[in-house]
């Protein structure tokens, strides 16, 4: 569909003996919208560093359109940063914030400089101004503006410059949610409309399932996974991706045959195949696949540990031999009651085992602190004692 | 709440008023009186006086703004590869630029008398390799001239520029520089476009700190000018001290300085005023 753009080779970045980023491999398609997506401290901002200039990897290779860019400095890049504080020069207003790089001499051809002329500036600032939705400030001072407002101004100063790349360095970070679900849409119709590629970071699965074309999930420096967000959600590579998207159920299975794998003794249908016979698995189940039926009908049986009501549905935790399974359902049930779950083919996820096997997907710690809630709750019913 | 914090405030509202509000009450009073006149009158007379001192009014305007000027052209570059250095050099060097003010500021200035005299350390040192010799002089005459003077505003004031533009620098959001390079602009233009404007309010700081004592300066263009420099400072001390004894007259011309000085800075804050602000978030 599109051709390659950018592209990290064995990148390696180290401080000092840290290995911040260990042997990244990344190609960013033109014109698409990746996503980095990892936990606090994994290494995102610091690849967005090197694609745009900023840091140099210690080892490895960085390609912009086939060209090696490892030593040019970030002036001389057409790529374009959204700083994860922003950055607005406070010493200027927002028209000549965003026209700061517009003011910039440019080598043409011949190897000379050429000023753009004032009016084609004026023009461009004033459709940026437009573009996001602040025409009428361009005399303010960035500090009379609201985060929102000084957000939209490190975009507009960015986009200006037509760059063939922007990174966007969690640039919502700062809003509250419903400034934020604005601007996710804001920024992908601006994506789509000025057909930028953006690079995106951000520690927020929601938001990176809904804007991007690709995700690339990372953990501790290392790439974990990159796909679509389908293929991110519906298809986690091992326990890490399945934790850190969405809800899951990680449970430890036995794979015994293609299409068949063994939980808690009994053996479910699934569509995965291509492992080993008898090979030990990790099994992810997703909250909303499971089925509640009575429980003489269901696969497995349990019992009702803890309710919690979320607007759109209830999660409820679930004892099943031990083990706590989180479960989304429209329909109540209340705590001590038995039920039994059903679990269709395409609902059930089989994973290699990894180094990220058993730390995640185990909802024990989430009941026990639901429960520490409620019977500190004076009204609970577990609060007798001090009556 | 309100009378509790006017409470806390008296002392220095009283110390204000006694130690400012009415010294300057007293200096305006003198400057409009005459001193034989019996019932203080009031009268212009100190500064219609005034006039024949033009040239020493000028000549202290003219050595403080060179003085400024060259302490902003050596001071300015300093703070700025302090601020590029690491921490520890950072303090070093801050302690050399303070350690000469922790001592005597007469001691100093006597000091430079001692190198720049005619027959002081450097013209010694001149005769010894046979630079006075070339030039077919006895020496170089340094001591009394209005470059000394202003070397001795510039040694003795100098820290005052650095620290102010130091202490800007320093605070730079680094984020910022990285933003104006993203965007395009090459070393020179983040300086310009960046960095330059951003540390104005410390060398508009700066400028006044060193301009203020220079401009009043009378010790070091006694010492330094040897009699032919006179300024300001010098007049005012001989109106009050001296032998041309005339209060009324000190207390005008220091009336008049004050309100030159005081205007000056105001125009100068009023262009630093945006960048001021910008740097106060
Ligand atoms: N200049 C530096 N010197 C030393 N260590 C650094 C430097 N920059 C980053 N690191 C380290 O590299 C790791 C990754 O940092 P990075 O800023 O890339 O994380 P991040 O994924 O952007 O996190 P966050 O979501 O908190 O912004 C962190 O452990 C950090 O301490
Ligand atoms: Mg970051």
């Amino acid at each position: 569909m599109s051709k390659e753009l950018i592209r990290l080779a064995d990148c390696t970045m180290a401080f000092d003996e840290d290995i911040v980023l260990d042997k990244i491999n990344l190609r960013i398609q033109d014109k698409e919208f990746l996503t980095l997506l990892g936990p606090s401290g994994c290494g995102k901002t610091t690849t967005l560093r090197i694609i745009g200039g900023f840091q140099t990897p210690t080892s490895g290779d960085v390609l912009f359109d086939g060209v090696r860019i490892n030593a040019v400095p970030p002036h001389k890049r057409t790529i374009n940063t959204v700083f994860q504080k922003y950055a607005l020069f406070p010493h200027l207003n927002v028209y000549e914030n965003i026209a700061f790089g517009l003011r910039i001499p440019k080598a043409d051809a011949k190897g000379g400089k050429v000023k753009l002329p004032e009016e084609e500036i004026d023009r461009r600032v004033t459709e940026m101004l437009e573009v996001v939705n602040l025409k009428g400030f361009e005399k303010r001072r960035i500090t009379q503006l609201s985060g929102g407002q000084q957000q939209r101004v490190a975009i507009a100063r960015a986009l200006v410059n037509q760059p063939k790349v922007l990174l966007l360095d969690e640039p919502l970070g700062a809003l509250d949610l419903k400034l934020r679900k604005d601007m996710q849409n804001e920024l992908k119709r601006i994506q789509k409309a000025m057909e930028i590629t953006f690079v995106y970071v951000t520690h927020d699965q929601e938001e990176a399932l809904a804007m991007s074309d690709t995700v690339v999930v990372m953990d501790a420096g290392r790439i974990q996974q990159i796909g679509s967000p389908e293929d991110i959600y519906n298809e986690p590579q091992n326990a890490f991706v399945a934790d850190f998207i969405g809800e899951s159920n990680i449970i430890d299975g036995i794979m015994r045959a293609d299409g068949v794998v063994e939980i808690f003794n009994r053996r479910f249908q699934c569509l995965d195949g291509g492992f080993e016979k008898d090979e030990a698995v990790d099994v992810v189940i997703r909250p909303e696949d499971v089925d509640i039926v009575p429980e003489d009908q269901g696969q497995l049986k349990g019992t009702v540990t803890s309710v919690t009501f979320k607007g759109m549905q209830y999660d409820i935790i679930v004892d099943f031999y031990g083990f706590k399974w989180l479960i989304q359902t429209t329909d109540l049930s209340p705590v001590g009651s038995r039920i039994g779950i059903k679990i269709d083919p395409d609902g059930i996820h089989v994973m290699k085992k990894s180094e990220y096997s058993g730390m995640f997907g185990d909802y024990s710690s989430y009941s026990e602190e639901y429960e520490e809630i409620s019977s500190a709750d004076p009204d609970g019913e577990g609060s007798g004692d001090e009556e | 709440m309100k009378s509790k914090l006017s409470w806390f405030a008296a002392p220095y509202v009283v110390w204000m008023a006694l130690m400012v509000v009415i010294p300057i009450l007293i200096m305006v009073v003198y400057a409009f009186t005459a001193a034989d006149a019996a019932d203080f009158e009031g009268t212009l007379e100190n500064f219609s006086e005034m006039g024949s001192y033009a040239s020493v009014f000028l000549r202290s305007f003219r050595l403080a703004l060179v003085a400024t000027l060259v302490c902003l052209l050596i001071g300015y570059p300093v703070s700025y590869w302090m601020a590029h250095e690491g921490p520890g050099f950072q303090r070093v060097a801050m302690a050399l630029i303070m350690l000469p003010m922790w001592m005597n500021f007469l001691l100093r200035t006597y000091s430079w008398m001692s190198i720049l005299e005619n027959n002081g350390l450097l013209n010694q040192l001149f005769r010894a390799i046979g630079l006075t010799w070339l030039l077919g002089v006895d020496y170089i005459p340094m001591i009394g001239t209005s470059g000394a003077v202003v070397l001795g505003m510039v040694y003795n004031y100098l820290p005052f520029m650095v620290l102010p533009i130091y202490s800007v620098i320093i605070k730079l959001d680094h984020s910022l520089l990285e933003a104006a390079r993203d965007l395009g602009a090459d070393d020179q233009r983040v300086f310009r476009k960046v960095i330059l404007p951003l540390s104005l309010p410390g060398v508009l700081s700066g400028v006044t700190m060193v301009f203020v004592p220079s401009v009043s300066t009378f010790a070091i263009s006694r010492l330094l000018g040897g009699g032919t420099q006179i300024m300001l400072g010098d007049l005012i001390e001989q109106q009050f001290l001296g032998g041309a004894y005339n209060p009324h007259l000190g207390a005008a011309i220091s009336m008049v300085m004050m309100v030159i000085v005081v205007v000056c800075m105001a125009v100068m804050n009023h262009f630093g005023e945006g960048e001021e602000q910008a740097v106060m978030l």
